[in-house]
């Protein structure tokens, strides 16, 4: 199991290698150097507000559900935060603490709908998404409310090329990289996005780890939010429109080797295609590409990137007995007896036939 | 009595819904319930009902085409520059037209079913691309509409009939391909598509060729995408805003028809209905004077109300069956109630282990 | 009894649903009233300015200074400032962060523009103009700006901005790198820039149009609003006004939101038909028009009287069907002047601090006259681009190249 999850992470940053080098070149020939720290500055906070969407995406498809209504939950979380905050320092802790309080009352609405009304995640998401909607137009006209000058220092300082809004979002991949490994709720998740009868009859709650991938979806969409908010220095209702997160995070995620259907996947392989796009979206610009080519290369390479280990036969279960044997080479005793096995057979058998030679003139049966 | 309980059936609900909403629309405004208006009302569904066809034979065959939206608006605009002024080019243009889509369907399907590139992605490039390179070609903008004739699909029809007083051509268009997308449910090849959105694998063993039954499912997507396309040049006229956004109105309306996602299971004409579901709705919003920001609340509660309500009924009438579990995207995490009463809880209650995860 | 237990659960949680779906979900923010009907009562638009509206109504009425027939060039009640700090020679680099070129108007301006840029390329003005196109993106528009400011060279910042508050913090960090910045179209909340260029104002758009309807409609008459999208100042500005001034002409007025959507306008439309009579329809912008009055056509009823804008489209309709109608413009040819006044710049001209073109409807005696001269353009051409004397004029404008 660990081997194929490595496999399709290896794959994908085997494709953000091959993608660097080529803009490197490319962007060589424009005469701007790609590893110049305005450029990787450039890179990296593309990378950091897809990349907290793109986190929580994958949690949600983990569990064989999708979240399309992540691009409300940020306009809405922007526009909450900047609004209480209202330019006032002392203001933040709480602003940040209500939005994602509200975020993620928004994921367990999400979660609930899809789990005990079992509407499936795309219309259940979907139908949210559209709530929102309705919800920012009632409530908002235009950009609203104010960022004090330390909050928007987030989305503005860095630590030499690095944004410490990419700091963060690394470490949050940690974090939920070590939730997926290392926790119940991580492994619950997998076996309910797997295959929910099995982890029923096994006797995993099905509900709990699902809730809790949607709520976490929709709390890292609230940062992204909040990382919005920060750099704007207001809230905008269309900040998550603009970005078209919902359908990029899913596309990243799954470029990065987790499967739709859900089960198995990766979080560092998310940040990989996260990465991919924030660089070859870095390269276009750069290159002064025509902004609707743009949109043709994201299109190919999206598919051109999931289609080089899509190919590979998915397998869904490694072979236990076979030519390889099994995976923790339990039976290499038993291999090694194999020929002393064959040998008492064989003089089983022959002690068998001399009694039989003597016992048949009894007529016995056998 | 039958006829009333298949009503409330999750076959039914569909349109029963339709039923509730179109009755409030004339109780609203009795000027709808002129036969004019009615026709006037079905002209303008036709283009999402058409699209909608054409998604039922993707999602039932247990995959998804978000490629439907960018298409129309590429046809749109390829009508729009090809034809021109032009009364003469009509026919070629509509024939290249055809070509387009089912090139496109077939890029789609081959995708996805020879690399193996789940249909939720191919069909996102696709859409990407297709919007880029056509916006690409026309410079953002189309020329202009195209000639009358061109146009007189989407936007004419007979006039002066008794009765109907007037019959759009839009919805003879929309009835023969309704007529054709039955026939093909009825054919091998609904069937098949219907079992391999239900168990690609067994239907792989026993012989299909799946890769090209499913690509053929995403041709008539594409197919319905162009056709839904030549109504809307009519109707709407050519802008690269015309078609933004069909394929999710369509998914919507198909689910709203009782169509599960992920396969398996659905009637076609439950997945026109809903789209006719979904125009009523926003006609009685308009009419109702909801205000134009409420609106997309109030339709997001009602999708997920309608499918809540068709699972939930559909799974309490279950009896018994083998759990089911599609897989692709979205399917249901917990195990359908009728699963319980079925064997695997009487092999575990035999043991003594009760299940503990009622939902 | 688990089944009705589960309809019952169901039951109670849709109710709850439609509940959430009634009021907003973040008691800090005060809904405005204005929102209570598709019929707005006025007054209660958050959008408008008296201040503003007062001023745009005047400077409608002055005469610009500058060249007769160059109107690019033109500004009205200017305060000129000095730029000679910024006067050197040779050939400069500009860095232009463009807001997008998504929708027909800002792709007519991008081409007026670009062919403007080769007049000054050959003049030795400019050597090259480097652009980063935001998408409609205010995130991907700070990132540009900020690109520019640490790897672009630049000599002078040309910003279009996406949205008017998000845009000033990068506004103001490229105002620091202490090379001039020029912003036209939308502005932003810093008058740090050298300049701000556009015409005089979304107010005015709104004065102009509002009067054109209530002049030629009367009293109880309905006018439908066609709105492209909720939230962009300079659009909800024309609004604001007209809506005020429908307000107090006894007009009744309703707005929908279409997302220039000819489909979802022609059902708004017939929909009103349905429920009776209009005599006029406002636009906020030109895109599709045509279906608009096509809704009026396939219904058997009088044409509107109409405001549209100058796109092609609208004006050949207009000429066809003999309906009155009024083209309101929001000045395409906004789009040469940050080139040229860079090039002022740089020579130590004196240019206006805020620099406000002239703005100037094409009525119906003009009509035929504005058609001829831009005949064989795309139906997304804009008649009043200013590009007439531009290289490669017709066929850039005609073949429609997006550079």
């Amino acid at each position: 199991m660990k081997r194929i999850r490595v496999d399709s992470t290896v794959i994908v940053l085997g494709i953000l290698i091959l993608v660097i080098a080529v803009g490197a070149i490319l962007v060589a020939t424009v005469g701007r150097s790609f590893f110049s720290p305005g450029n990787i500055r450039d890179i990296l906070t593309g990378m950091s507000v897809l990349g907290l969407v793109a986190i929580g995406q994958t949690l949600v498809i983990l569990g064989a559900s999708l979240d399309l209504s992540v691009t409300y939950v940020i306009s809405l979380a922007s526009l909450i935060a900047a609004t209480t905050m209202n330019g006032n320092p002392a203001n933040i802790p709480w602003a940040v603490t209500l939005t994602l309080i509200v975020c993620a009352a928004i994921g367990l609405a999400n979660g609930l709908i899809v789990t005990v009304l079992k509407v499936n995640g795309f219309i259940a998401t979907l139908g949210v998404g559209l709530i929102l909607q309705g919800v920012l137009n009632t409530g908002f006209q235009g950009s609203a409310g104010s960022v004090p000058w330390a909050f928007q220092l987030i989305g503005a300082t860095g630590v030499g090329p690095l944004p410490v809004s990419w700091i963060i979002m690394i470490a949050l991949a940690a974090v939920v990289w070590f939730l997926l490994g290392r926790t119940r709720t991580g492994a619950h998740l997998f076996a309910v996005g797997g295959d929910p009868e099995v982890a029923r009859l096994s006797g995993v709650r099905t509900k709990p780890p699902l809730i809790v991938a949607h709520v976490l979806c929709s709390v890292f969409a609230g940062l992204a939010g909040l990382l919005l908010a920060s750099r704007l220095g207001v809230g905008s209702p269309t900040v998550g429109q603009q970005g078209g997160y919902a359908l990029l995070s899913i596309a990243a995620v799954v470029l990065g080797g987790t499967l739709l259907m859900g089960g198995r996947g990766s979080v560092w392989g998310t940040i990989g295609g996260v990465a991919i796009f924030a660089v070859v979206d870095n390269v276009m610009s750069v290159m002064q590409v025509n902004p609707f080519l743009k949109d043709v290369v994201r299109g190919v390479v999206i598919v051109a990137a999931v289609a080089v280990y899509s190919r590979r036969a998915i397998v869904r279960r490694r072979t236990r007995f076979g030519p390889g044997g099994t995976r923790t080479g339990g039976d290499a005793p038993a291999e090694a007896a194999a020929p002393a096995m064959v040998a008492a057979t064989q003089a089983l058998e022959a002690e068998a036939d001399a009694a039989d030679g003597s016992a048949s003139m009894q007529g016995g049966a056998r | 009595m039958k006829f009333l309980t298949a009503l409330v059936s999750p076959r039914g609900a569909v349109f029963l819904l339709l039923v509730i909403l179109l009755v409030a629309v004339m109780v609203l405004n009795p000027n709808f319930a002129e036969p004019g208006q009615l026709m006037r009302y079905i002209q303008r569904v036709a283009p999402v009902a058409i699209v909608a066809i054409g998604q039922y034979f993707v999602i039932i065959a247990g995959e998804f085409d978000l490629s439907q939206g960018s298409l129309i608006t590429a046809q749109v605009i390829v009508a729009g520059n090809l034809v021109a002024q032009d009364d003469a080019r009509t026919v070629p243009v509509l024939c290249l037209m055809v070509v387009l889509g089912l090139v496109v369907g077939l890029v789609n399907g081959l995708l996805t079913t020879l690399l193996k590139v789940p249909s939720f992605i191919v069909t996102l490039g696709m859409m990407l691309a297709l919007l880029g390179l056509v916006l690409w070609w026309t410079g953002g903008a189309a020329t202009g509409n195209p000639a009358d004739s061109f146009r007189q699909i989407g936007r004419g029809g007979i006039r002066d009939i008794p009765v109907l007083d007037f019959l759009p051509w839009s919805v003879l268009v929309l009835a023969a391909w309704l007529a054709l997308g039955i026939w093909v449910t009825k054919r091998p090849l609904g069937k098949l598509l219907i079992a391999i959105g239900d168990n690609a694998r067994a239907t792989r063993y026993s012989g299909a060729r799946d890769w090209w039954v499913t690509t053929r499912a995403f041709m008539i997507s594409s197919l319905s995408a162009t056709v839904s396309a030549v109504l809307l040049v009519g109707y709407a006229g050519v802008h690269p805003s015309v078609g933004r956004g069909y394929e999710f109105v369509a998914i919507t309306a198909v689910v709203l028809g009782g169509v599960v996602l992920g396969g398996g299971r659905g009637w076609i004409v439950a997945a026109v209905a809903g789209a006719f579901v979904l125009e009523a709705l926003f006609l009685l919003l308009n009419i109702a004077g909801v205000p134009s920001s409420l609106r997309d609340a109030v339709q997001g509660v009602i999708i997920i109300a309608a499918v809540a309500y068709s699972g939930l009924v559909f799974r309490s009438r279950r009896r018994g069956g083998a759990p089911q579990t599609p897989p692709s995207p979205g399917k249901e995490p917990d195990a359908p109630d009728g699963a319980e009463e079925s064997s695997a809880t009487q092999a575990l209650a035999g043991e003594g282990a009760a299940p503990n995860n009622r939902s | 009894m688990r089944r009705s237990m589960k309809i019952a659960t169901t039951a109670v949680a849709l109710v709850g649903l439609f509940a959430l779906a009634g009021c907003t979900t973040d008691p800090n923010v005060a809904p405005p009233d204005s929102s209570a009907e598709p019929s707005d009562d006025g007054g209660a638009n958050e959008w408008f300015d008296q201040a503003l509206f007062d001023t745009q109504m005047a400077q409608r009425e002055v005469v610009p200074e500058g060249p007769e027939d160059e109107p690019y060039l033109q500004y009205i009640d200017a305060e000129m400032i000095d730029t000679s700090e910024y006067a050197s020679t040779g050939p400069k680099k500009a860095c232009f962060a463009n807001a997008s070129i998504s929708n027909p108007w800002r792709q007519t301006g991008w081409i007026t523009m670009n062919q403007q840029l080769e007049v000054l390329q050959e003049q030795g003005v400019i050597s090259e103009m480097e652009t980063r196109d935001a998408q409609d993106s205010d995130d991907t528009q700070i990132a540009d700006i900020d690109y520019f400011i640490s790897e672009g060279g630049c000599d002078v910042f040309l910003i279009s901005p996406n949205s008017t508050a998000a845009m000033t913090p990068a506004v103001e960090r490229a105002c620091d790198t202490g090379k001039p910045v020029i912003v036209f179209d939308r502005g932003v909340e810093t008058d740090c820039p050298v300049t701000f260029i556009h015409p005089i104002g979304g107010f005015a758009w709104g004065i102009d149009t509002a009067q054109f309807l209530i002049d030629n409609l009367e009293e109880g008459d309905k006018v439908v609003g066609l709105r492209i999208l909720p939230g962009v100042d300079v659009l909800e500005q024309r609004w604001a006004a007209a809506e005020y001034m429908f307000e107090e002409a006894g007009i009744e007025a309703v707005d929908y939101f279409t997302g220039a959507d000819p489909a979802e306008i022609k059902s708004i439309i017939s929909d009103e038909l349905a429920k009776g009579d209009v005599a006029g329809i406002w636009m906020d912008a030109g895109d599709g028009a045509v279906a608009a009055i096509e809704a009026f056509e396939d219904a058997g009823v009088d044409y509107p009287v109409m405001t549209g804008e100058d796109e092609m489209s609208f004006l050949r309709k207009w000429k066809e069907t003999g309906l009155t109608g009024l083209a309101p413009v929001y000045s395409n040819f906004q789009w040469r002047t940050p080139l040229l006044a860079a090039q002022k710049i740089f020579a130590g001209e004196e240019i206006p601090k805020e620099w406000v073109l002239p703005q100037v409807p094409i009525e119906a005696g003009e009509l035929d006259e504005w058609l001829e001269a831009n005949d064989g353009m795309p139906d997304g051409h804009y008649a009043k681009f200013g590009g007439e004397n531009l290289p490669g004029y017709p066929e850039v404008w005609q073949k429609r190249q997006i550079p």
